[in-house]
This record gives structure tokens, C-alpha cells and sequence, in this order.
């Protein structure tokens, strides 16, 4: 049976400029899972656990942030403590038990790169084997 | 402060599996201090109960919210403000805010989030350590301000024993032996000939071997 995880992208707006161009229809181009929606925060650093929580509870099979690379961030330790909290949501994950991968950190670098779509495309398959959430 | 940690998530949803309005309230005070039970993680464990109940195929109103203090008698009534709301609260409180609830609500479900470890401060962002036992008969005065204590696996009186290599303790190599502490610090202030005395046998009865203890200021009774 086939299944399309709802997954849901918090990321840093530095990170994810490339969301922007040519009014958004790039990252479609370059195919973008549709079924990821995307969140763009101020910086990743001020991302709470309850936010990610919250898009499970609201029915997310997977959750990710992209932020900054580790040593790079625009905000000095912004993508660190985001890090932090979605490994402290990974914890919880397992507590329930439930499959830690469904939650994920990526840092990658500013502006146009194609990691960025790389990063999508790899959680997209990720979850679609884990198979829907559990909650 | 007193510092604390939350439970097992699987302990804390058992406790409340057949629960159907749940209250999972905050304490503004120490648990707030050691980010173990204040407003932000009352709220991740609201969230969490809820996910946790939904994975079993129950469902439950989880709510949060939170007191100044939950040791104090005239926080505790504020309590009433969720009337109706809840038929358990979670308290994310120390134990003495579990057992004050429990002691003024006694009709009321409570149930502890948090395992309730030490008096004890914060070393560095995110370390606590402990540095008193609350015995009830200090003995700073004498160990240059460390604890024997608290702070010695033995709780020793006249130290170091034999136990003490490097500096550090017996039990653990990463443990500071508090001994080989104060006598370095007796030293430093210049006081290590006050180490030659012995201390005499302790009354423990001020501490917990005297039973639940009690303390009355009549100065402040009304």
C-alpha cells in the first residue's frame, strides 16, 4: 500500500533561501518532496521542543530542522541548541517507543545548494520506510 | 536549590493511562532553577503525556499551567482556579510540592513527574552538583565551608580515610575526595591546625534517624 508521510521542515531562514527563488517554483524544479511542509524560523536556535512535539501531535510521520552548520551559524550557537532539542525529541521518541529517526537534525550550509533538496529527499524516504506514525 | 529530574515517560504515563483531564502543573521555584519542572517542561510533558496516551488508543485532556510555588499553603489554593477541570494533577514540582498537594487536596489525584535528588547548585550550564544533605547541624564552620556530608561518600567526620588516592574518592575516580578538599582549603586560609582536633561523635538525630523533623519560629506564628 502506498503512503505519503506528512512531514514537516523547520528551518533557518539563512539556510533556506533557496525556497525563495524564482518565487519558490525552484525547489519544485528540483524536486522538493510537495509533501513536506516547511517552516521558516528566524533561526533555528529559537525552536522549543514543544514546537517540534506540537507537529506530531498534529500529525507529522516525520519531523526535521535544518540550521546552520554547527561551527558556522549566523547566530553563533543558534543550529547547536537546535541540535539539542531535537535530540532531546529523538529521547522522548524512543521513551515512547516509537522510531528515533522520525525526528532529525541536518546543518547545512547558507543559500543555493543542493544538499538542501538532498537533505528533503533523504528524510522523505526515511519515513516513508518507517511507514505512518504511530500517535 | 533543590534539583530534580523527570521520571521515565513510561512510569508517568502509567500512572495516569486511565486518567481522562489531566493537570500537569509547574513549580515556579527551584524545579524552574535546574529546568526540570517549570513552565517549559510542563508544557513538553503535557505534550508528551498526550502523544504517549494517543500511541496506547486512550484519549485525555492534558492540560498545563503553573504555581509560583507549590510549597507554600497560599499557592497551593490557586489550585482552585481548574476546579472541575482535571481529575489528576501531575505535578512537575519537587516532592515537597507533591506532598504539600496531597496534604491540602486530599480528594484529589497527585501524582510525582519528577524524581527529586539533591540540594545541590549548578556547576555549569546544565551540571548540578550536590553540597548539602540538610543533616541539621552544620559543621561548615569547621571544613572551611565544604561538606563532609553531603559531599563525602561516608559522610565522615574526621577525614580522609584510606579510601582517598589523588585527591579523588574510592567510590568513583571522578569523584573529588572532600576530605583531600578541605584540607587543601584549611591550608590555603591558613586554619590546618584546627584539622588535628577530632571531631566527637555525632548526634544524628537532628537529621533524618530523628524522624520527619519540624521547625516552629514563634517570632513568626500568627
Amino acid at each position: 500500500m502506498s503512503f505519503t508521510p506528512d512531514i514537516r521542515l523547520f528551518s533557518c531562514h539563512y539556510t533556506s533561501q533557496q525556497s525563495c527563488a524564482d518565487e519558490g517554483h525552484e525547489l519544485q524544479q528540483l524536486n522538493f518532496p510537495e509533501n513536506i511542509k516547511m517552516t521558516r524560523v528566524v533561526c533555528t536556535g529559537k525552536l522549543e521542543e514543544t514546537t517540534l512535539l506540537k507537529a506530531f501531535e498534529d500529525g507529522a510521520d516525520g519531523v526535521y530542522v535544518v540550521g546552520c552548520p554547527a561551527d558556522g551559524c549566523h547566530n553563533v550557537k543558534g543550529s547547536q541548541r537546535a541540535a539539542k532539542r531535537v535530540e532531546a525529541v529523538r529521547s522522548a521518541l524512543g521513551e515512547l517507543g516509537v522510531e528515533k529517526e522520525r525526528a532529525k537534525m541536518f546543518f547545512l550550509p547558507r543559500g543555493l545548494h543542493p544538499e538542501f533538496v538532498g537533505a528533503a529527499q533523504e528524510m522523505n524516504k526515511l519515513v516513508t520506510e518507517l511507514g505512518p506514525s504511530p500517535f | 536549590m533543590i534539583v530534580a529530574e523527570r521520571k521515565p515517560l513510561a512510569e508517568i504515563i502509567e500512572m495516569v493511562q486511565d486518567c481522562k483531564k489531566i493537570l500537569v502543573l509547574a513549580c515556579r521555584g527551584c524545579v524552574t532553577v535546574c529546568s526540570a519542572g517549570g513552565e517549559r517542561e510542563a508544557e513538553i510533558l503535557a505534550s508528551l503525556i498526550r502523544l504517549g496516551l494517543k500511541k496506547a488508543g486512550k484519549s485525555a485532556e492534558v492540560f498545563d499551567a503553573s504555581l509560583v510555588r507549590q510549597c507554600d499553603k497560599e499557592y497551593i489554593d490557586a489550585i482552585d482556579q481548574f476546579k472541575g477541570q482535571y481529575d489528576a494533577i501531575v505535578s512537575t514540582a519537587c516532592g515537597v510540592g507533591v506532598n504539600f498537594i496531597a496534604n491540602l487536596r486530599p480528594k484529589d489525584n497527585v501524582f510525582p513527574a519528577l524524581n527529586t535528588t539533591f540540594f545541590g547548585g549548578s556547576a555549569e550550564q546544565g551540571i548540578w552538583t550536590e553540597q548539602c544533605a540538610g543533616c541539621g547541624d552544620c559543621v561548615l564552620h569547621l571544613t572551611g565551608g565544604l561538606c563532609p556530608v553531603a559531599r563525602c561518600a561516608k559522610s565522615l567526620m574526621n577525614g580522609p580515610c584510606g579510601g582517598s588516592v589523588n585527591g579523588r574518592c574510592e567510590i568513583n575516580s571522578e569523584v573529588d575526595c572532600v576530605w583531600q578538599m578541605i584540607y587543601d582549603r584549611m591550608g590555603c586560609l591558613q586554619r590546618q591546625e584546627e584539622m588535628t582536633a577530632s571531631a566527637p561523635i555525632r548526634d544524628w538525630s537532628t537529621s533524618r534517624h530523628g524522624g520527619p523533623r519540624k521547625q516552629v519560629r514563634e517570632d513568626l506564628t500568627v
